[in-house]
């Protein structure tokens, strides 16, 4: 049993992030998307929370990275996917939790 | 008579809409001829980011506007230091906002003014109307 979790806020304005991170099971997907994104940028307060995140698979949205100009800000070991690799992922899981 | 007016934006763009009708206000705020300031705290800053594409999520890329403001007299754009330092950003990766001088000569000039927390208070402080985004 594997979910994928979602979070669509930004985690400098909101604990959804962390709210996530909790509850958040080892060998399961977190995929950033919209102003989640910024969570997988780096050299800010946050990016040490993905790195001791141990076990648990990140990934964001490339189209919400490109629209916000932090493309280049990627942290490593996050995977980024398109709308398609995000149908995917989804049908990879067992349920999506949407961290709204 | 022309007021002090003061736009505070502390939303990134695309995931609301704040960033978008905040600019949009200050367009209409700048054809009043009134005296118009910006400022951008907390995940605002990342309204200013270079290189934004909007091509993939099917949305208007509003930020070339953010360029066009200096042609409206709209010049001070408080940029705080402590939210860039936070995102684990700097002024080199937000857009480089210029004016043209009339009065000297069309030089062409910074709009934006990094600063501290501590003296944006001070900035706020001069206000006569805020407007918060």
């Amino acid at each position: 049993m594997a979910l994928l979790h979602t979070v669509n806020k930004s985690p400098f304005e909101s604990n959804t992030f962390d709210a996530c991170l909790g509850l958040a099971k080892s060998g399961s997907t977190v995929l950033l998307i919209e102003d989640g994104v910024y969570a997988a940028t780096t050299g800010n307060s946050v990016a040490d929370k993905i790195k001791n995140a141990a076990g648990i698979n990140f990934c964001v949205l490339g189209p919400d990275l490109q629209a916000r100009g932090v493309e280049e800000k990627l942290a490593e070991g996050i995977k980024v996917v398109d709308y398609e690799g995000f149908v995917d992922l989804v049908a990879e899981h067992d349920a999506v939790q949407a961290w709204l | 008579m022309a007021k002090k007016f003061m736009y505070i934006n502390r939303k990134a763009p695309y995931g609301t809409v704040y960033a978008l009708e905040s600019l949009e206000v200050v367009l209409i705020g700048a054809a009043f001829d009134q005296d118009v300031s910006l400022a951008f705290i907390g995940d605002g800053v990342y309204q200013l980011t270079k290189g934004q594409n909007t091509k993939a999520i099917g949305q208007k890329n509003f930020s070339p506007v953010y360029m066009a403001l200096g042609d409206y007299d709209v010049n001070k754009i408080y940029v705080e230091k402590e939210s860039l330092e936070e995102r684990g950003l700097s002024l080199e990766d937000l857009q480089h906002l210029v004016w043209e001088d009339e009065d000297n000569d069309y030089e062409e000039k910074d709009s934006i003014r990094l600063v501290s927390r501590a003296e944006l208070t001070d900035v706020l402080d001069e206000q006569e109307v805020i407007l918060s985004f």
